[in-house]
């Protein structure tokens, strides 16, 4: 058994800097890379594309990632796990593979994690009298059934683990929990047992400190952020696990950003509920049991975590279209820079009032005033205001009103308050909405699989 | 006493659906034990008043001298819904540092 093993987060989110997993491989020893890309909203888009071409549905800017880093990967043996397989991970394997051929790699092995896309036996499932209750509403999928875009159920580290197993160096999957790319590693090689509660609990919230990327390293730090140097060149998180099942987060020595007892004490509280019942599919994790202890250098240790068994369900995430959208904003400036967007606000609403369309909901607000913090904004003293944009949005399950709001914004320019601009960009054009149906399935209705694809 | 929130704490927020997740951290273990009497589910309930339409559930993380709060019915429908440029409530742990806590 290894004595210790460095597992470091490349990606954050599909959209993440891209050079984040090269310094990740280049600037230091590691032994994983573990990549998260899947939000919610990713996989919807993912299958959009692979409903316009069949080799599509991941995230394409991993494959040209892993040109750059596969000759690096090769040579110091770092395996690679990501979930950026999205909707496609086979194709997104085969693509990498390609790669590998076009570098003149000789012999490399991946494996992809399947069968957590049930969107082709859904019509099965709901028929056997389990209907996908929504978590939060309690309704039927029934009732948006014929609208759905994907249905994903969420596998743990568990599936990963079987293709560490099999001996594959990068492993591609559709969609897994963040927290999993991180805790699979610690299982695999440590020899962690299925029933070892507090030791997958404490790799579960070491991968929860990892999934955002450099948000536990210094970024978007609300403490005292000035006193971070150099996010220009921050160097994302690493997670050093021992047997024993401390883990060290700290990042690569000569990179910027920050790791102290604050800027991971802000990642774990990021996007937890109950924090005494952090569900994954491999274990619950008590997020009060934590205890961190701060040892300088960029170096904060994670240990003595409490954990409690799995539950007997995996979480299904569908999305499914839900009307259009569409928003426009408008630039008035001193003087009396928000009057003017209020008073165009009110001109907007008038106009779509009489025009009868038919929305579900519109809002409006005043970037530079309230946007970000609404009723608690502070009052405004307008002489010492220099601009102020109106954003103004619509929703509506009619397309057609959508399309014609979009219509009614540049007229605004030539027909309401004077000293406007900032509308070169177009008519905002109605874009679907796709919702979000969240939901429980008993975990022996679905299985995972681990396919193996090779050079050799 | 009137003390400002920002003062002695920092924290970060986040999307769960239609709730928002307000992390809110103590600087120190005296902060702590001022943001876990003054702080309550009511008073956030309060603060966010316009903003937060649901019921404010509090959690206690003494560990990370921290509180968790889940602001439910709060993203105007959540984050692929929402008509919100703040669609996430990302800037709402800052929000939430606009308070101010009268102490003895």
């Amino acid at each position: 058994m290894k004595e210790k093993i460095k597992i470091a987060s490349g990606q954050g989110f599909w959209g993440d800097l891209l050079d984040a997993p090269v310094q990740q491989v280049t600037k230091g020893e590691i032994d994983y890379l573990v990549m998260d890309y899947l939000a919610e909203v990713t996989m919807s888009i993912l299958q959009k594309q692979k409903n316009r071409n069949p080799k599509h549905g991941y995230a394409r800017d991993l494959p040209i990632l892993m040109k750059k880093i596969l000759p690096i990967i090769v040579e110091k043996k770092i395996k690679v796990i990501t979930n950026g397989g999205g909707v496609n991970p086979v194709a997104c394997a085969d693509a990498i593979l390609e790669n590998a051929v076009e570098l003149g790699i000789e012999k490399i092995k991946i494996a992809v994690v399947l069968g957590d896309d049930i969107k082709g036996c859904l019509d099965v499932i709901v028929a056997s009298e389990n209907e996908l209750t929504n978590m939060e509403t309690g309704e039927s999928i029934k009732s948006i059934q014929d609208k759905i875009l994907s249905a994903n159920v969420y596998f743990g580290a568990f599936p990963i683990v079987e293709a560490l197993e099999n001996d594959a160096d990068i492993v591609i999957t559709g969609r897994t929990t963040d927290t999993g790319l991180t805790l699979a590693p610690m299982i695999y090689e440590f020899g962690w047992k299925k029933d070892d509660y507090n030791h997958l609990s404490l790799g579960t919230i070491a991968g929860h400190i990892l999934e955002c990327g450099g948000q536990s390293t210094g970024g978007n730090f609300l403490g005292d952020w000035q006193s971070v140097d150099n996010l220009a060149e921050i160097g994302f998180p690493i997670a050093e696990a021992y047997p024993n099942g401390d883990v060290i987060i700290t990042k690569h020595n000569n990179t910027g950003g920050k790791v102290n007892f604050d800027t991971v004490a802000e990642q774990l509280v990021y996007e937890i509920g109950d924090p005494k019942n952090y569900i994954t599919p491999d274990c619950v994790a008590d997020f009060t049991s934590i205890k961190l202890e701060d040892l300088g250098n960029d170096r904060v240790k994670l240990f003595d975590v409490k954990g409690k068994p799995e539950t007997e369900f995996y979480k299904v995430s569908c999305s499914y279209y839900d009307g259009y959208s569409a928003v426009g904003t408008l630039t008035y400036s001193w003087p009396q820079a928000l009057t003017k967007a209020k008073a165009a606000d009110k001109i907007l609403r008038k106009r779509l009032e009489n025009l009868n369309l038919q929305f579900d909901e519109i809002r409006s607000e005043y970037v530079g005033y309230n946007a970000t913090h609404e009723t608690l904004a502070k009052k405004i003293d307008e002489d010492n205001i220099n601009e102020i944009v109106l954003r103004f949005a619509v929703r509506s399950h009619d397309r057609e009103s959508v399309k014609r709001f979009g219509q009614e914004i540049a007229p605004l320019i030539l027909t309401g308050p004077p000293s406007v601009t900032g509308f070169a960009g177009g008519r905002p054009k109605p874009s679907e909405v796709v919702a979000y149906w969240p939901a429980l399935i008993p975990k022996k209705l679905v299985t995972p699989k681990v396919k193996i694809l090779e050079l050799k | 006493m009137k003390i400002k929130l920002k003062d002695i704490a920092h924290g970060r927020s986040g999307d769960k659906g239609d709730a928002a997740n307000v992390g809110l951290i103590a600087f120190d273990d005296e902060g702590y034990k001022i943001i876990d009497k003054y702080v309550t589910a009511d008073r956030v309930k309060n603060h966010f008043e316009g903003i937060c339409f649901g019921d404010v559930e509090r959690y206690e993380l003494p560990n990370l001298r921290a509180l968790n709060f889940l602001l439910h019915n709060t993203l105007g429908g959540g984050g692929t819904v929402s008509l919100k440029h703040d669609a996430q409530g990302k800037t709402l742990a800052a929000a939430l540092l606009r308070m101010e806590l009268e102490v003895e």
